[in-house]
């Protein structure tokens, strides 16, 4: 059976090259693996080598042939004993679907179906049980040991964690109660541990892992968002990665540039992830025992100035908050003001003043960034007509942004004004005190950009 | 410079030391340090069956049925089939983007390995992941990495979890000598030394990160020493000489099995391919690749051996070669005309649902 030897292509983008010479003649003998020919283009050369045994029946093209076609028959291996001499037609080309096909159309709208819409979200069931008054501190510090008590899978990974108690002191008590197997102090080697957490997570373990702040996270981003967050898909849904990467997200207080920055766009902006920022103590612990349950790869980003912060706590253990899902902490009717994490306090202490001049703002906590619970967001503008998006992050390409974006594109024709935003100054966080403030959003920033889509003065 | 690396590459796959015999430590071992014949033959099946099917992803990226990056494992073939041979089924594998070889080893199907290249919805990865990102959790196989060096962190890892849950297996973490380099190899040393973690880190030494020396990309010559400042043991072996590699396989499963990991072992052995299928490998001579071709290697060296014991005859390699081309002809058919993925999906996956 005479097969034909192709024109290879070194690469998707080569159409023609040179046939530079034949390492074979008619008549040669052909094993699996033998060089036959060597082709170039003038970045390159490459060897063809033979796949099937045989004879090489008939070189169609010359040794220095230049401009041959990709694809274009070469030459003809037959069978031993087979009449080399009969053989002078290229046979026809062999079926191949997808080289005779057009090439597949870049992956756009049209040919696609849209993002399927997200399931309905579990609704967070109002709770009128037993609470405790605790910090933001000791309600993730709770749920990690409810959830280490209540599956053996789960364990707790990061610097400073165990003997230190952790740099926040956030789990404290842990590693008396749950030893050195569970609750594991790390070296100072992020890239490495969120690679260890990431394989542990492919192996069915359920690992926490903390970073000191999520500004040392930048070290371990191709672990979180190659693997982590991609592998679920690339590997057609046999690999998924349970995990929890959890700290302090954004600024403290007077620490400069290199530790004070909000990731939270960064990590929305990935498929494969979800990103949690509570801002309560409730939420943080609701949320953090959604988040170690969840069998997907979750950014949980905390706030340090935060943790001190004390708040009424469900007692019960299986009470759980849903990822995906806002709260408006506030209800007003004149201006929505969405905001996450340290700025949800802020936002609060904006609508209080607001009101004492008479404009009633409904402040959204989103505590979720990905998936954003835009049906929420979406209804509170249907009422107030009006919306200012606070974060601590920077405007460009920021998490206001694409509330912006989502509400023009999901609510336009409710909009009374533009949509405010209230950021960071896009700027490297300065150290002195005073340029820190200006540098931040402040609760007069909130108001002042309430007032501003309001049309009040 | 280039003279220098150019005559080193050539005869480099000589380990330096040999690895200690495993029947210091299992009895079990030293029986298989002398390999029978069935498995001297099914080595070169394994062997045989690896290049077949490399040298039809070749043609098969040459005719614009596989797209991407495409980096064959043709000239390594020993280093995994080798090490394979030590490893128990309930084991774990990680490795680079270099994986074709490495899944066949596995015992995951040709068909759906050849498949997943061309992007066909009967790939492993239902045509969503490609040369570089194919799994199979049944086959203990964790891919399939495309980051230099990711995979080693991640093996560390796949270790953790097998210490954490007290079962016994070990991981075999595959990389190359590029990725000896990366900060989080070094990163995951440290922390499988500091937690005795059961990973065998295999160094797939074939002299060139890309088109760059080892010699002229790493300080280290002997790079199974990389591990020796934490207290890591490790060997160089002829990672072109599949007996040698189980031989050390062998011992290397043993320490992690009994605590004692990890363990590195650097394998000598080359590519007689580019980098990847764009690469013209300008930067070594042809007869530099004709030299370990004709000399070293491992599918006709141990033909050779084979024939030598009369274990088989010519007429009888024939027929395995016939059976492994059928093997890789059905693949290839396969790979052609499964249907490419449904366009919906382009959605799944992205996240587990709850």
């Amino acid at each position: 059976m005479p097969t034909n030897i192709l024109m290879p292509a070194l690469s998707p983008t080569m159409t023609e090259g040179n046939l530079a010479k034949w390492h074979k003649q008619e008549g040669d003998a052909v094993e699996p693996g033998d060089i036959l020919a060597e082709i170039e283009t003038d970045k390159a050369t490459m060897e063809v080598e033979a796949v099937d045994e045989g004879v090489l029946g008939k070189i169609l093209i010359p040794d220095g042939s230049e401009g041959v076609q990709v694809n274009q028959v070469i030459g003809i291996i037959v069978a031993e004993g087979e009449d080399v001499s009969v053989e002078t037609q290229p046979l026809a080309e062999p079926h191949s679907p997808a080289a005779s096909e057009d090439p597949p159309p870049p992956a756009q709208t049209q040919t696609t179906e849209p993002p399927p819409k997200p399931s309905a979200l579990p609704v967070e069931v109002d709770y009128d049980g037993e609470t405790v008054r605790s910090t933001v501190r000791e309600a993730l510090r709770d749920a990690m040991a409810e959830e280490l008590r209540n599956d053996d899978r789960v364990f707790l990974m990061g610097e400073e964690v165990a003997q230190y108690e952790g740099a926040y002191k956030v789990s404290q008590g842990l590693l008396d109660e749950f030893g050195d197997k569970r609750v594991i102090d790390t070296p100072i080697t992020e890239h490495g541990f969120t690679g260890v957490g990431v394989g542990a997570a492919f192996l069915g373990l359920r690992p926490i892992v903390e970073f000191m702040t999520f500004n040392f996270a930048m070290q371990a981003m191709d672990q979180l968002i190659n693997s982590a967050a991609k592998t679920n898909y690339m590997s057609g849904g046999q690999m998924g990665c349970p995990i929890v990467f959890r700290g302090p997200n954004g600024s403290a207080a007077r620490v400069g540039a290199q530790h004070s920055q909000c990731f939270a766009s960064w990590y929305a902006h990935i498929p494969g992830l979800k990103v949690v920022s509570p801002w309560s103590a409730a939420d943080s612990k609701g949320l953090l025992k959604s988040s170690i349950r969840d069998p997907n790869p979750i950014i949980f980003l905390e706030n340090e100035l935060l943790y001190g912060g004390s708040f009424d706590v469900p007692t019960d253990p299986n009470w759980l908050v849903p990822i995906g899902k806002a709260k408006v902490v506030r209800e007003g009717s004149d201006v929505t003001i969405t905001a996450f994490s340290i700025m949800v306090g802020k936002a609060l202490e904006a609508a209080d003043a607001l009101a004492s001049e008479g404009i009633e703002a409904e402040v959204i906590d989103l505590r979720t960034l990905r998936p954003l619970d835009t049906q929420t967001i979406v209804e509170s503008v249907q009422k107030t007509n009006r919306v200012v998006s606070v974060e601590e992050g920077w405007p460009f390409a920021g998490i206001g942004a694409e509330i912006s974006a989502t509400i023009m594109e999901q609510a336009f024709d409710w909009l009374d004004a533009p949509v405010g935003r209230v950021t960071a100054e896009d700027v490297p966080l300065p150290y002195a005190a005073n340029l820190e403030a200006l540098a931040l959003p402040q609760v007069d920033d909130i108001v002042a950009a309430a007032k501003a889509v309001s049309y009040r003065n | 410079m280039a003279n220098k690396s150019k005559r080193a590459a050539a005869k480099a796959p000589k380990p330096r030391k040999r690895a200690a015999k495993s029947s210091k430590t299992n009895g079990a071992g030293a029986a298989d340090l002398q390999n029978t014949s069935e498995s001297l033959l099914a080595f070169y099946r394994d062997m045989l069956l690896i290049r077949r099917f490399e040298e039809r992803a070749g043609q098969l990226y040459g005719m614009g049925l596989i797209g991407g990056f495409c980096h064959l494992y043709i000239g390594q073939e020993a280093v995994v089939v080798g090490m394979q041979a030590v490893i128990k089924e309930t084991d774990a594998v990680i490795t680079s983007y270099r994986d074709h070889g490495h899944m066949l080893a596995c015992g995951m199907d040709p068909k759906g390995v050849m498949a997943e290249l061309t992007g066909r919805s009967g790939g492993y990865s239902r045509g969503k992941g490609g040369s570089m990102h194919m799994f199979s959790t049944e086959k203990n196989f964790f891919g399939g990495h495309g980051i230099v060096g990711a995979q080693v962190s991640i093996g560390t890892g796949l270790a953790f979890a097998q210490r954490y849950n007290g079962e016994g297996a070990i991981t075999l973490a595959y990389f190359g000598d590029g990725a000896a380099n990366q900060g989080q190899v070094h990163e995951s040393f440290n922390m499988a030394a500091l937690w005795n973690l059961p990973v065998v880190y295999v160094i797939e030494n074939n002299k060139y990160g890309m088109g760059t020396s080892v010699q002229r990309a790493s300080a280290a010559e002997d790079l199974s020493q990389l591990g020796a400042g934490r207290g890591i043991f490790g060997v160089q072996v002829d990672g072109m000489d599949v007996e040698a590699v189980k031989e050390a396989g062998s011992m290397a499963a043993e320490k992690c099995r009994a605590g004692d990991g990890p363990v590195i072992l650097e394998m000598m052995t080359y590519r007689y391919r580019g980098h990847s299928m764009s690469d013209p490998a300008n930067y070594r001579s042809k007869e530099e690749v004709a030299k370990v071709r004709d000399e070293q290697d491992p599918i006709t060296n141990l033909k050779s051996l084979i024939l030598k014991r009369k274990i088989i005859d010519e007429d009888q390699f024939k027929e395995i070669d016939k059976e492994i081309r059928d093997v890789v002809s059905e693949a290839a058919d396969f790979a052609q005309n499964s249907p490419e993925p449904d366009p919906s999906e382009l959605y799944t996956d992205v996240l587990v649902e709850a």
